[in-house]
């Protein structure tokens, strides 16, 4: 049997391909978003998340490739020895000029990072296509004290369902149920989260791009005009509860705590929480003034 | 910490989180981590999602037994048993592994005939686990590639805690599962920071970086360093602090952000010894159970939120925690009222910030030395042992035991004859059900912190038992019940849990103020640790309309 002292890595190889006319190296495996240089490079994205694999759900993301009959969404492409990329044509820029009109017609896009900077770049004018258009426009759902769930912002991404599932909370609470327009995320038959075996890791809401996930925090206090991010701060620390070290970023506004996420590039916890971790916070402002 | 110490010289766990993903084989033995290790799980999840096989040894049919490859429900207390079993298994099964045991280690054949007795047959009676459950475990630990053996209080909080560990260590060493990536040891440690207040020297018996106060060398460093005399005895340890304020050597303390009014076993006799101090001085950011005994209360801060400074894990990455809010009214940071009450008792002790007071760590604990607040921020915090400014050690201890050459091995790990010890108190007609408490996920210890927040899960306290027991005793889901044991009785609501099997009962200790568990628990202690036997009492469970004469 053999007895490795350090874990084995692969010799890496590299490939090189034409982005924008710009040749790129980059190692195997790499996708051409990250070949652009990530999340943020310009290419635009939205089911995109730092920590959930691909789902290509928002086809926002896509480029052309020479040869490629259909754009690709950059996302999950792997880029390839020799592939010529354009993230910038009159076929990809329709492309996303049509996504984010159709999104953000039926959608609340409102809360979503970037999306006005994107229609203007790309032309796009969801509010051409009227109110009729709104198709998924519903109440909040509130049912219990720690968060909420505003669907009139999902635009079906699929990362909660990702980060609940599989991929990191392994809890499957909730998934996509009904089909078409009637898609929607869902508990299993539809009950309130306390119903339901949601353990409230929060970990939807670290995921969720629209803001359709929400701390009930944040959703009182913009419903009450007091959530001000230009006002806040963020700090990261460690979580006070077991032993495992935990890494938060506490989200302060008028020295309080207003919400807690995680770095997503933390080697212990990628960005995910526990309920302790993530809504537990309020024992350190628990003033007897204030209860 | 005690255990490991013995074994490798070290008193820290020897992998890391990551290492899990790396592991083939994974047992989780007396740790419910799904619910109290939460994030740690999610790495030990990301491995059984890739193809590792996860064994779980817990009394309980926990969440984390739920995600088990294989569950092996013991009785509560006879994981010795059950070690030792395994070890035989591996044995005969010619399964050892020679060439680690014959290089790096001591007392093999010592050990090997003392679980000669342990027989499959004998450690399915003894253990209630079905002998080819162990079996396979015992092959399969054996087997893999990468093995990682993770526990938590299910071993530690019991009378014979290090022994327990002890026992898990001889595993690791029988089987060559240490000092590699993948394969190590690793407690999960119960409280934040507790890996940190062993590293600082919050030990009866160690300085700093684990340095020993018997060590001359040791000492004279510290001596010259302060100023002073540091004493050359061993201090106390919590269970030998109750025992002197019992016979009267201890009169006067200080209790910094511990609340053992309502944490200790029996907690009836620790409220008694705090009440008869001479003195008592409680620093918190809470006006606690214990706070409520003081003579003097410090009012403090919350150390992850309202202050700068470190921490260490469980798998001891040393990481900084930042001052986000001010503390709340007159409460001052920890370290200005201590530097205060050094002023105060004639110490002039200067620091310019805290980050000068961790410089002055380096100084002394070799272990440290490489780790400035600059590099603890560039990096996300560093793992010890770190005396180096520029180099990083492996995320793993203890590879030295697989080096050929001998100066390079250093002390060999010595494996360590472990007797089966049952709990102290037996059952009894009186008493015939083993309690054994623990944790939720949504709640924390006696509930101080976790009590500040709404969650929608909370069950409050409740005595959890088996469709068995609770048909055999006539009870409702839901319905009051009283439980009693040799020290007292509580009344809670029962919860039928399907995860208990006959005989024993569950209660956690979150929900003090309502129904105080620690009444029932008994405080026989580790005499190694100070660790009390949180996991197993005697108690009997009563209806409320049909109770028998009180205790």
């Amino acid at each position: 049997m053999s007895r490795s002292t350090t874990p084995s890595h692969d010799a890496e190889s590299t490939v090189t391909l034409s982005i924008d006319g710009t040749d790129v190296s980059v190692p195997e495996g790499t996708t051409l978003l990250d070949a652009c240089g990530g999340k943020g490079c310009g290419i635009p994205t939205l089911c995109y998340g730092d920590t959930i694999t691909p789902k290509n759900a928002c086809r926002v993301c896509m480029v052309e490739v020479e040869g490629s009959r259909v754009l690709v969404p950059s996302c999950s492409r792997q880029a390839e020895q020799g592939m010529v990329v354009r993230t910038r044509s009159q076929r990809v820029d329709h492309a996303r000029k049509m996504v984010l009109e159709f999104l953000g017609s039926s959608v609340d896009l409102s809360l979503t990072d970037h999306i006005t900077e994107w229609n203007a770049e790309y032309g796009a004018d969801p509010g051409r296509y009227g109110a009729d258009a709104q198709t998924v426009a519903q109440p909040v759902k509130i049912d219990n004290d720690l968060y909420v769930r505003d669907y009139a912002k999902c635009i079906l991404c699929y990362q909660c369902v990702d980060a609940c599932g599989e991929q990191w909370q392994n809890s499957f609470v909730i998934d996509i149920a009904g089909r078409g327009f009637a898609a929607h995320v869902s508990t299993e038959n539809d009950v309130p989260l306390p119903d339901s075996a949601c353990v409230y890791c929060g970990n939807c809401i670290q995921v969720c791009p629209t803001g359709a996930l929400m701390f009930k925090t944040e959703h009182d206090m913009r419903e009450a005009g007091s959530w001000q991010p230009d006002h806040q701060t963020t700090t990261d620390t460690i979580c006070a509860f077991c032993g495992v070290g935990c890494n938060l970023t506490l989200h302060v506004q008028d020295n309080t705590i207003v919400k807690v996420s995680s770095p997503p590039d933390s080697p212990i916890t990628h960005g995910n929480l526990c309920i302790k971790g993530r809504f537990g916070f309020q024992h350190a402002q628990n003033r007897p003034d204030e209860t | 910490m005690v255990g490991l110490a013995t074994v490798f010289g070290a008193g820290g766990g020897t992998s890391s989180y990551q290492e899990a993903e790396a592991a083939d084989v994974i047992v989780m033995w007396g740790s419910n981590a799904r619910n109290a290790h939460p994030i740690f799980f999610h790495h030990v999840l990301t491995a059984v999602n890739q193809g590792a096989k996860l064994y779980v040894v817990d009394p309980r049919r926990s969440e984390t037994a739920q995600f088990a490859d294989r569950w092996l429900g013991l009785h509560v207390g006879t994981d010795i048993a059950l070690s030792n079993t395994i070890a035989r298994e591996i044995i005969h099964a010619g399964l050892t592994n020679m060439s680690f045991v014959e290089r790096a280690t001591t007392g093999y054949d010592e050990y090997a005939a003392s679980v000669e007795p342990w027989t499959l047959e004998r450690g399915e009676q003894v253990t209630g686990v079905p002998a080819d459950a162990i079996r396979e475990l015992a092959h399969a630990y054996a087997r893999a590639e990468a093995a990682q053996l993770c526990w938590t209080l299910g071993i530690t909080e019991h009378h014979n805690g290090v022994d327990n560990v002890l026992s898990l260590c001889n595993l690791a060493i029988l089987t060559g599962q240490v000092g590699r990536y993948g394969a190590g040891l690793t407690p999960l440690r119960g409280q934040n920071n507790v890996q940190g207040g062993g590293d600082m020297g919050a030990l009866p018996n160690k300085l700093p970086g684990f340095q020993d106060i018997v060590d001359d060398q040791a000492r004279a460093k510290f001596d010259a360093e302060w100023g002073v005399t540091v004493p050359s005895e061993d201090g106390w340890h919590l269970t030998q602090m109750f025992e002197a304020m019992e016979r009267g050597d201890l009169r006067s303390v200080f209790v910094i952000g511990e609340n053992p009014a309502q944490s200790e076993a029996d907690v009836h006799r620790a409220v008694e010894l705090l009440r008869d101090l001479d003195h008592l001085v409680v620093l918190d950011i809470y006006l606690t159970k214990t706070a409520e005994l003081a003579d003097v209360v410090l009012p403090g801060s919350a150390s992850w939120c309202e202050s700068d400074g470190t921490v260490t894990n469980s798998e001891r990455r040393v990481q900084r925690v930042r001052k986000a809010l001010d503390p709340p009214g007159d409460a001052r940071d920890d370290i200005d009222i201590l530097l205060d009450l050094a002023r105060h008792l004639g110490h002039d002790w200067h620091y310019d910030d805290h980050e000068e007071i961790w410089d002055e760590l380096r100084r002394l604990s070799p272990m440290h030395a490489g780790m400035s607040w600059a590099r603890l921020e560039t990096l996300g915090g560093i793992q010890w042992p770190c005396p180096s400014d520029d180099q990083l050690e492996p995320p793993y201890l203890h590879g030295r035991l697989w080096a050929d050459d001998p100066d390079q091995l250093g002390r060999r790990a010595p494996f360590t004859v472990v007797v089966d010890d049952p709990p102290v108190e037996a059952l009894s007609d009186h008493y015939p059900l083993r309690l054994t408490t623990g944790r939720r996920l949504d709640s924390y210890n006696t509930g101080v912190q976790s009590g500040g927040y709404r969650s929608p899960n909370r069950l409050g306290e409740t005595l959890d038992l088996s469709p068995e027991d609770a048909h055999r005793l006539g009870v409702a889901d839901g319905e009051q019940v009283r439980i009693s044991s040799a020290r007292g009785q509580v009344v809670a609501p029962a919860r039928i849990d399907p995860g208990l099997r006959p005989g024993l009962v569950f209660m956690t200790f979150h929900f003090p103020d309502e129904v105080d568990v620690n009444q029932l628990t008994i405080d026989a202690t580790d005499p190694k640790a100070g660790t009390a036997e949180f996991k197993a009492a005697a108690v009997r469970v009563e209806r409320l309309t049909h109770v028998s004469t009180p205790t």
